[in-house]
């Protein structure tokens, strides 16, 4: 019995830490920004677009990754210089908008510099071996994202909780005017946002098409969907939230992959049923039934919006 | 000190102010008194740089910051207590004192400085380690205040500090704005409590829908029949 779940658990648990790096980036910005970052699953996709062509270069590895991660980061600063910023006093709802179309925008010139054809994402040494964990055999990736994402998420948070950058996120992300009375800069302070996330998605980049081994224009959209909701599921603002939900989602969405294979083996049915086709549905499905009992997730805050 | 002249404000069309103008003192408390939608709170917030006048030009210290982002003119030495306090309730006390000095460098006067805010009001020290949203309305006045201080500003501007609060507090508070003049700042007080700001002002200007119609010092105003019967009540004859 253990021997059939645990494959499946610990693959859960490896997408789930790759949830939880994009889903940070959604959370961060709509604490400070209260903006849902349509665009964030696209600069997942095109950091792992970029590292097939940087790869494709021939310069060495440890000159790769950096340069993908500072590039990614560039992309998502600029994203919000030229497609936020401006929008900064307008409703809501337009930036929104923005988001979505600087979504398709860079959707678009993927499948221009691509041609629309599946990209091989390169082999990382190391974390792309395949090792034995108990009855599994997986790639090192699936092992080491876990840690690598606590590591993280550590260091995140003392940095918000500990630094004077982080003390400005956080003052910021409650009131925009009392911060610049303060002093601050809050362009600089919602920058620094938008960098962290997408630093954190560049590297959820690397672990997560190290397991899925093409890239295409629309590779992000999915993760992209399912670390959203597992923003909202936590608690759409709490970093912590958005951790936990990503990795229950990545735990059920995996279980339910195998749910054929474990009753078949326990021998509660006797042909499959094909419930894998649902993992996506039973995603959201969770996420209706989370936002009816606890429309706030489950560490979000009370909903005080500004007056 | 602070010279405003003929500051027009307008909202979408409608002039909040309509071409006012006054002139602060170095070292002195002086008040800006009026009814509601009189205009006194976007004097403060153009002054801060958070609204844009349409016309009108700020001096302060004879420099003119009307262009000024609110980060430069908080760096002139101009600081706000905002309406309503506005302390970050997420944050805790003593990092609501260590965000006033965000601009500040010097380390070890920011530790004397909050020492001193400590010795202003204690009951923050008690409180050091709390949530500011955890405090009670008088305590969050106060940390609003210190917070202020934090910034090391020549020209403290307060907005309405003692709203909805207690009437032995909103003595607290006079208290210590008159203990911030003793230190040699300066302090442009905005008050319906139109009494005790007279009483506590060195100077006071009336303001009536977008524009200033007398003023005077405090005691002229106290003095004044029209004034009286405005905005003290005629009760409150002796």
């Amino acid at each position: 019995m253990w021997d059939t779940i645990f494959p499946y658990l610990l693959s859960g648990i490896s997408v789930g830490g790759q949830y939880a790096l994009i889903a940070i980036g959604y959370t961060m910005v709509y604490g400070i920004l209260r903006l849902i970052n349509f665009a964030h699953g696209d600069v997942f996709m095109v950091s792992a677009i970029i590292m097939v062509y940087i790869m494709a270069s021939g310069l060495p590895m440890w000159i790769c990754i950096p340069l993908v991660l500072l590039i990614t980061v560039a992309i998502g600063f600029l994203i919000e210089r030229a497609a936020y910023k401006p929008l900064r006093s307008a409703p809501r709802m337009s930036v929104m908008i923005s988001a979505i179309g600087v979504s398709y925008t860079l959707q678009n010139l993927v499948l221009y510099i691509t041609g629309g054809l599946n990209k091989q994402y390169p082999t990382i040494p190391w974390i792309s071996d395949t090792m034995q964990i108990g009855a599994a055999k997986t790639k090192i990736v699936t092992v080491v994202t876990p840690f690598l994402v606590i590591l993280l998420v550590v260091a995140l948070v003392l940095l918000i909780n500990r630094t004077k950058i982080g003390m400005a996120m956080r003052a910021v992300s409650k009131d925009f005017e009392t911060s610049q009375l303060m002093g601050i800069k809050i362009n600089n302070v919602i920058s620094a946002t938008f960098i962290i996330g997408s630093f954190l998605a560049g590297v959820g980049s690397i672990l997560f098409f190290t397991n899925y081994p093409t890239v295409i224009q629309t590779s992000g959209a999915m993760p992209g969907l399912k670390a959203f909701v597992a923003a909202v599921f936590g608690g759409i603002g709490s970093i912590p939230g958005a951790v936990i939900g990503a990795f229950i989602i990545g735990i059920m969405e995996n279980i339910i992959k195998g749910l054929d294979v474990i009753l078949f083996k326990l021998g509660v049915i006797q042909a499959p049923l094909g419930l894998a086709t649902f993992s996506d549905a039973f995603t959201f499905a969770l996420l209706i039934v989370i936002l009816v009992v606890k429309p706030s997730g489950l560490f979000g805050e009370k909903v005080t919006d500004k007056v | 000190m602070l010279k405003v002249t003929d500051l027009v404000v307008s909202y979408g069309g409608i002039e909040a102010l309509k071409g006012i103008s006054f002139d602060v003192e170095q070292g002195q408390i002086v008040t800006l008194i009026g009814a509601n939608g009189a205009g006194k709170s976007t004097t403060l917030r153009t002054i801060s740089g958070l609204v844009r006048p349409k016309a009108g030009r700020i001096y302060f210290e004879g420099r003119d910051i009307t262009d000024l982002n609110t980060q430069k003119i908080v760096e002139t030495g101009i600081a706000m207590v905002p309406e309503g306090r506005r302390v970050f309730v997420n944050l805790t006390v003593l990092e609501n004192l260590r965000i006033g000095a965000y601009l500040r460098k010097d380390k070890a006067v920011i530790e004397e400085d909050i020492n001193y805010v400590y010795e202003l009001f204690p009951r923050l020290k008690e409180r050091s380690w709390q949530l500011a949203g955890t405090l009670s309305g008088g305590e969050q006045q106060m940390l609003a205040v210190g917070r202020a201080v934090m910034t090391r500003p020549k020209l403290i501007m307060m907005d309405e500090p003692s709203l909805g609060l207690a009437p032995l507090v909103v003595k607290d508070i006079f208290k210590i704005i008159e203990t911030l003049k003793s230190t040699g700042m300066t302090v442009l007080l905005i008050e319906q409590n139109a009494n005790a700001a007279l009483h506590a002002c060195d100077y006071a200007y009336v303001m009536e829908t977008g524009r200033i119609t007398t003023s005077g010092t405090g005691e002229e105003l106290l003095a004044s029949e029209a004034i009286q019967e405005a905005y003290l009540g005629k009760s409150s004859k002796k």
